[in-house]
């Protein structure tokens, strides 16, 4: 399997960290109830299907990109800079 | 019909003209007491000890696909219990001593094989580890061994133990542990449950989760409505979809886990062997074949089949450990979907809606737990309550911070 990096071109799977899906980017505040946290850190769509999640380009531009791709075909879709995402996230 | 050595004899002078069908091909019916969504081994396990323990008969267990096709059927086949962690330590110590029992009890050969299982450990802190888990199997009363490097070379003369990069400091071994035939496992419940009644119905979808006022009344099937006061979801590798049909979001994340096997050989290894700095693990199946497997893709995949650089690095694992399986030729590998949840251990649990239960999130560890996650998961769907040994595997553990990581890796699905 490949990425295409948006700085760096098209690069083996091996370069990239997999963190986990979206909803790492919408953290919720630190006031938040546990409820948004539990939702935050452990429940989760896990669709059979176009997914979007977060990869690290750990042996290249160290990116953060989000990556819609399918679950089942292993297709990929689009990778986004996280860096340029509108709202901005870290 | 009861299996027995006389009767495989007699039918094998008399043209094996005798044997029969060993499950009925049940029509649905409009209504049971309690219908089990799945028809793997922990679906069928579940239906099984509902009839035996509980004396439910009127349940029906729907299977989209055919019985066994699953997870059940696609595994590396290890039974062991050593678990460290108290929740997961009474439960696998529950199950191993289930299987010690299961061929009796099943009246069934499900080719159990306790041939001992070593974890090899390369360090200091890693035998300091290992000790401990040990200590812990010890106090659940289940057995464990500290074997030195000597102790092992003994047991496993062909590892390389002269390289420099990981030496072998030593291993855990566990002599009750060992392997089953994974397929027979499935069968055996099977036949068991439908014995006492139970209705196996394949090729039959769930599509819907009906519910009422918070109550479960019934589930929608591609064979139609069927009515139930109980359901229980037992569909590891697909929990997130049928709890989506209930309105549920679990926590769960699904991954690819990678499998292999060699062609034929002779008998070459005896046990179940992992290596400690690597993703590998390996043993021998009865056929001859080299079964062995290592670690996640790491990314969610519901694909059934992996990439290669878990592969290659499981390859080049098992190559710095055994160097003599290299001219072994692979004969296939596949994928399996797990079930990750965020501390690596399973859910056997009720829902917010009422009647119906949740037995999911085995991560790669499900094929050892058939026994006792059915023992347990018909406990609790007989009598609402949890069973003792399963009573910490509950789906609020991770909001109420009471997390079983039995490897401290952290929150996160993948890392378990």
């Amino acid at each position: 399997m490949r990425l295409t990096c948006p700085l760096c071109g098209p690069r083996d799977r091996r370069e990239f960290h997999y963190l986990g899906a979206e909803e790492y980017l919408r953290r919720p505040a630190a006031e938040a109830a546990s409820a948004a946290w539990d939702d935050y850190l452990h429940n989760r769509d896990n669709p059979a299907g176009e997914t979007r999640d977060l990869w690290y380009h750990e042996a290249g531009c160290g990116q953060w990109l989000l990556v819609t791709r399918d679950t089942v075909s292993h297709d990929i879709r689009k990778v986004e800079l996280v860096a340029t995402l509108k709202g901005g996230a870290k | 019909m009861r299996y027995s050595g006389l009767k495989v004899i007699t039918e094998g002078l008399f043209g094996n003209r005798g044997w029969g069908q060993v499950w009925r091909n049940p029509a649905p019916k409009a209504e049971y007491d309690a219908v089990i969504i799945g028809g793997g081994g922990h679906g069928l396990s579940t239906a099984y000890y509902l009839a035996k323990n509980h004396g439910l008969t009127n349940i029906a267990v729907l299977e989209k696909g055919y019985l066994g096709g699953g997870n059940v059927g696609r595994n590396t086949t290890i039974v062991r219990a050593n678990y460290f962690l108290p929740g997961n330590s009474e439960f696998y110590s529950h199950s191993l001593k289930l299987w010690e029992g299961l061929e009796a009890d099943l009246n069934y050969n499900v080719m159990h094989s306790q041939r001992g299982l070593i974890n090899l450990f390369h360090s200091d802190g890693q035998r300091d580890a290992f000790a401990r888990r040990g200590n812990a199997m010890i106090n659940q009363g289940d057995d464990a061994e500290l074997l030195d490097r000597d102790g092992v070379r003994a047991l496993l003369p062909y590892l390389d133990f002269d390289q420099t990069r990981f030496p072998i400091y030593g291993g855990l071994l566990h002599r009750r542990g060992g392997t089953a035939r994974h397929d027979a496992v499935a069968w055996g419940y099977a036949r068991g449950a439908d014995q006492r009644g139970v209705d196996l119905i394949q090729n039959c979808e769930v599509t819907g989760i009906d519910i009422e006022g918070g109550v479960v009344r019934g589930v929608q099937t591609t064979r139609g409505a069927i009515r139930a006061k109980k359901v229980g979801m037992v569909v590891a590798g697909r929990s997130s979809q049928v709890a989506a049909m209930a309105g549920l979001r679990l926590p769960v994340e699904s991954h690819v886990l990678q499998a292999f096997v060699t062609e034929g050989l002779k008998p070459v290894i005896d046990h179940v062997i992992s290596f400690g700095m690597g993703h590998f693990y390996i043993s021998q199946s009865d056929k001859g074949g080299l079964v062995f497997g290592g670690d996640l893709d790491f990314y969610a995949s519901y694909a059934a089949r992996g990439n290669l650089p878990m592969m290659e690095h499981v390859m080049e694992a098992g190559m710095t450990l055994m160097p003599m399986i290299g001219r072994a030729r692979v004969l296939r590998s596949w994928g399996g979907i797990m079930d990750m949840t965020p501390d690596g251990s399973p859910i056997i649990d009720r829902t917010p809606i009422e009647g119906l239960y949740l037995d999911c999130g085995w991560n790669y560890g499900g094929f050892k737990a058939v026994p006792a996650s059915g023992w347990c998961m018909a406990h609790l769907m007989a009598t609402g309550q949890p069973h003792e040994v399963a009573r910490r595997f509950r789906l609020d553990r991770f909001a109420t911070g009471h997390l079983l990581d039995e490897e401290g890796t952290g929150s996160q699905h993948n890392l378990h």
